[in-house]
């Protein structure tokens, strides 16, 4: 039924990986650079979830939950991170963020 | 047959919308688009066989994760991303080639695997908790709960106002 | 006809026949709302228009769609359109796998009253839920006003703090079917008034009722859209059509819930003493206009809660009863013999 769609859908998971990697390198906003990392980490939930239905297998899935878990722990405390940063500098430019550059 | 063209609907809706959400200015405007990509990834989730990872991929991703960023976006009035950036031209086209070179290596590697898949793939919502609660997993889970409790307290403590 | 084309028209009957009812039940709805709360505070509401006022719903149907169309200036346009449309949408996204009668047999087959019967239907639910939010927020945004800004996002953290106990409420029905099936939830509580997921789930019941009532931001948790405080809440500056909208997507949201609680705690179509009366979706449609009725009762009766009462009592008082709840539930299950399951009914 479903079983061809996994390759496609594999590909589709490249790409969206990539999509998300270029967008981490290139944005500025902080806010956005997140949101690109979780365009990756969805673009992995869904090479899960095929390779799951390729090898039949339920351990795809399960990853796919831990994955989604970790994903929203790491948002709450991320975007916490950015609130408090923008209180202290009042921007959100990544460029902004130097202090510990050599 | 209608399952392939459903897919391909899907799968270009999220391509276009994951390059609406690095190309555009406005950062509510990607975080929109982020929600219409993580949409579409739960109707693909649906036409590989997986209706239990398709509803939490909504109720989870694009039902609180996305909120809380919509929430942040808004409260801290985040405006359009304008002005000359510290990059220089050259070094965002490096970026965007060294993309390209991922995806075509990456590509390659994932084309040649070939694999059949299954005819019987039950992965409705008993079967994912009972593998989910298998003796395998359980450490795990317990460990991801005491995760999200860490999170929520750290969310806290690094938002609130200091008085 | 080939059977997928029987399927096909089938489906297609049924969503036509269930979108006009639920319109239908929409527009009827403002008019009960509006006699009950006048008699319940003591005075006529609308009995000019037509017999009994019943014409009211038609009027002001054809008010609002004469009135003038006004967006704020600096508002974000395409948002300001999208939001109602997103709240509609998803209020009728989950009409669609609430089963709304017993099922019967027509054309050889046997026709669920239920558009679409999902084997995940109440995760489906909670995660159209979850895109309610959506509607608010983004019109409370782009109406360019503080007001509606601070409104839509108290009511979305309203909306998705008592998400989290509706959901945790269904956890026990849920372990007690068996599945995520609506009608198989149903079916599950078979045998009498004493099988009822209202009887047997006692404490998630009064959980689940105040958890809609305030997920569909009813009194007494109607501070969102409170009239007296914040303007009109996120919806202030929406008008004529779109006004229209939202107030559309709240009535069809509450009769979903509604809908819901009957299926899920009140047995949906099944009689309460099986051997005297039979099963019929009549049934159903008196538990549904009881659970209406009782929306309108409170809103007649209860004040409002503050911001932080609720939001206090939504998470420090719900959630852990639900939680309560769900462990006693599957201690029964687990660790009761099964003798004593099958005397009490619990389980399959």
């Amino acid at each position: 039924m479903s079983g061809a769609l996994a390759q496609p859908a594999l590909m589709l998971s490249l790409l969206l990986f990539t999509i998300g990697v270029v967008g981490v390198f290139l944005r500025r906003n902080v806010i956005t650079v997140f949101m690109c990392v979780e365009l990756m980490l969805n673009a992995v939930n869904l090479a899960f979830v095929a390779f799951s239905r390729q090898m039949g297998t339920l351990d795809g899935q399960v990853l796919v939950f831990f994955v989604m878990t970790v994903a929203a722990a790491e948002a709450a405390v991320g975007l916490a991170i950015i609130i408090a940063i923008h209180r202290h500098k009042d921007t959100l430019d990544v460029d902004a963020f130097n202090l510990m550059k050599w | 047959m209608i399952d392939t063209v459903v897919f391909y609907l899907f799968a270009a809706l999220a391509a276009g919308s994951a390059l609406v959400v690095v190309g555009q200015r406005n950062p509510l405007y990607s975080a929109l688009a982020l929600i219409v990509t993580m949409g579409s990834l739960s109707a693909i989730f649906g036409l590989l066989g997986s209706p239990f990872i398709a509803a939490l991929q909504v109720v989870v991703y694009a039902g609180a994760i996305m909120v809380l960023f919509l929430f942040v976006i808004m409260l801290l009035n985040v405006k359009r991303e304008d002005g000359e950036s510290s990059q220089s031209p050259g070094l965002r086209t490096t970026a965007i080639l060294l993309g390209a070179v991922l995806l075509v290596q990456a590509g390659t590697v994932l084309w040649a695997w070939q694999v059949a898949a299954p005819a019987g793939f039950d992965a409705s919502a008993v079967k994912v908790a009972q593998a989910l609660f298998s003796s395998r997993y359980l450490y795990v889970f317990e460990a991801t709960s005491v995760l999200i409790l860490a999170a929520l307290v750290g969310a806290v403590a690094l938002a609130k106002r200091e008085r | 006809m080939s059977p997928l084309q029987q399927e096909l028209a089938i489906a297609a009957v049924k969503v036509v026949a269930i979108f006009v009812v639920l319109l239908t039940l929409f527009a009827v709805m403002t008019w009960v709302e509006r006699r009950a709360l006048a008699f319940i505070q003591f005075r006529l509401g609308p009995n000019r228009t037509g017999p009994f006022g019943i014409l009211q719903p038609m009027a002001d149907g054809i008010k609002l769609f004469f009135k003038e169309e006004v967006m704020p200036a600096g508002a974000d346009k395409w948002i300001f359109l999208a939001a109602p449309a997103v709240a509609v949408i998803t209020a009728f996204m989950s009409i669609a796998v609430v089963p709304y009668g017993k099922p019967f047999h027509a054309f050889g087959r046997e026709i669920t009253v239920q558009i679409a019967d999902l084997d995940v239907g109440l995760l489906y639910i909670f995660a159209i839920s979850s895109l309610g939010v959506y509607g608010i927020v983004l019109g409370g945004w782009a109406s360019n006003n503080k007001y509606t800004l601070l409104g839509g996002l108290r009511a979305s953290a309203q909306m998705f703090s008592y998400e989290l106990a509706l959901g945790l409420s269904w956890v026990g029905v849920i372990m007690l079917a068996g599945s995520f099936r609506i009608q198989e939830i149903v079916t599950a509580q078979a045998g009498g008034l004493f099988h009822w997921n209202a009887v047997q789930q006692i404490l998630a019941f009064p959980i689940y009722m105040i958890a809609a009532t305030a997920e569909v931001s009813r009194t007494p948790f109607d501070l969102p859209e409170g009239e007296t405080e914040l303007v009109a809440g996120f919806h202030t500056e929406y008008s004529s059509m779109r006004f229209a909208l939202m107030q559309m997507a709240e009535y069809v949201n509450m009769i979903t819930v509604a809908a819901l609680g009957s299926n899920l705690f009140l047995g949906g179509w099944l009689s309460p003493v099986p051997s005297l009366i039979p099963d019929s979706s009549l049934w159903f449609l008196v538990k549904l206009f009881s659970l209406l009725f009782l929306f309108i009762w409170l809103r007649g009766t209860l004040p409002r809660l503050r911001y932080d009462q609720l939001m206090q009592f939504g998470w420090k008082v719900l959630v852990p009863l639900a939680v309560l709840n769900i462990m006693v539930t599957a201690g029964a299950l687990a660790f009761f013999p099964a003798g004593i399951r099958a005397f009490f009914g619990f389980g399959r």
